[in-house]
């Protein structure tokens, strides 16, 4: 494969890798990993360093458009990034500690859980949020357009505080096991806080690349972002999520739903098969 | 009194926020995607073979291949205009735009008023220089 081959294919394959992860909230890294390592045969620690940047990238080219669309609640994503900035930095020092075997399997097993309960939630009732003062008092409650029902949906979020500990714990997770926390932080806002699927996508969107960056600039540092690998993957995303974040309002709910179930799902079978067999 | 009008004006001016936030967050992306590209094309032009040739890849991929690692050789290749070093430099402002965008926060939520998050940003931005400060003294 001459250089010029490469690069296409990776900037393609990236430009995929954009669209779902800006719609999906989940970063682009899962699919760009796998493509860099296994079809391409690029170095894991070249790949890792593109996956982060992949999602630095996926993180600001969405975020803009959600912005301006209400898709993304800024108050809620700012509150809760001080637990997940917190639980990254308490990860990194857990690094080495903890045997990253049983927690692949712990939280393999838990993030199947959160894909069965998030089917179980198929019509989305903003009204049963219970009450939460900490959320009022943060003026947290927000509302977005949706064009496909032609209805201006206000939501209230709930659960603060439960939101906060698991938010935490996405932080950790991401921190110990270098794995995306966008997986986490989706299912923490829907069934916890009660946020709508898309405000959850585009929220948890707009917060990864905040987790990304901190990590990014020790593995600058250390030399795992070549640029030969990261440009293209970062062109790439930044097209195709610019693509994904104005696609996001136009789909059903209920689709983006189930294509969440299903990653979220092969992320956790993923997760425990890395667990039961251990790092290749 | 100031209980009736509070909650209108705060809402007039989050969307300044909103507007702010987003304006820092497509500069810094175009900022960055217009280097890439740049830096892209000004690799394949000093290295015409490596349109055709096979045999340059493994070299450009494999651990130990010769890119800048350091912000000093990062600006000096990019005034030398290679362009390994103005991809590097484009990257790099790709992953400052999420810190940027948490410190613009600040100063918004400080203008508005909003004491409570602008101290929630603030303190965002604290872990982050000090997760930052740890990984550089814990990674090299």
């Amino acid at each position: 494969m001459s250089p010029l081959v490469f690069t296409v294919v990776v900037f393609a394959s990236s430009l995929v890798a954009g669209v779902f992860g800006s719609l999906l909230g989940l970063g682009g890294g899962i699919i760009v990993v796998p493509v860099l390592t296994l079809a391409l045969g690029i170095d894991i620690r070249y790949a890792i360093g593109a996956s982060i940047v992949s999602v630095i990238a996926t993180s600001s080219g969405a975020a803009a458009a959600y912005v301006r669309e209400h898709l993304a609640n800024l108050r809620v994503a700012m509150f809760l990034e001080l637990a997940t900035t917190t639980g990254a930095i308490s990860g990194a020092f857990l690094a080495g500690l903890v045997d990253p075997r049983w927690l692949f399997i712990a939280f393999g097993l838990l993030l199947g859980y959160s894909a069965f309960a998030m089917l179980r939630r198929p019509h989305e009732d903003t009204q049963s949020v219970p009450a939460d003062s900490l959320a009022d008092r943060l003026r947290l409650h927000g509302a977005y357009f949706d064009p496909v029902t032609g209805i201006e949906h206000s939501y209230r979020v709930g659960r603060v505080k439960l939101g906060l500990v698991l938010m935490y714990l996405a932080g950790a997770v991401s921190g110990l096991l270098g794995i995306g926390s966008g997986a986490f932080k989706v299912p923490a806002m829907d069934l916890a806080m009660g946020l709508p699927i898309k405000v959850s996508t585009a929220t948890s969107n707009f917060m990864i690349g905040v987790t990304a960056a901190s990590s990014a600039g020790v593995y600058f540092s250390r030399g795992d972002i070549d640029p030969f690998v990261a440009g293209p993957v970062a062109a790439g995303i930044l097209l195709g999520a610019f693509a994904g974040s104005r696609l996001l309002n136009r789909l059903p709910a209920n689709r983006l739903r189930m294509a969440f179930v299903v990653v979220l799902l092969a992320i956790a079978i993923e997760m425990l098969y890395h667990g039961v067999v251990g790092h290749g | 009194m100031d209980e009736t009008k509070a909650p209108a004006a705060a809402d007039d001016e989050l969307s300044r926020a909103e507007i702010w936030i987003a304006t820092t967050l497509r500069a810094g992306v175009l900022i960055s995607l217009a280097l890439v590209v740049m830096g892209t094309l000004v690799t394949f032009s000093h290295h015409p073979q490596y349109i055709a040739s096979r045999r340059d890849l493994a070299r450009l991929t494999t651990p130990g291949a010769a890119f800048p690692r350091t912000l000093s050789e990062v600006a000096a290749g990019a005034a030398a205009f290679r362009g390994q070093a103005i991809i590097v430099a484009g990257l790099l402002i790709l992953i400052a735009t999420p810190v940027v965008r948490v410190a613009i926060s600040v100063l918004v939520f400080l203008e508005q008023r909003d004491y409570t998050f602008a101290l929630i940003t603030a303190t965002v931005l604290t872990i982050l220089i000090i997760s930052f400060a740890l990984g550089r003294a814990g990674g090299s």
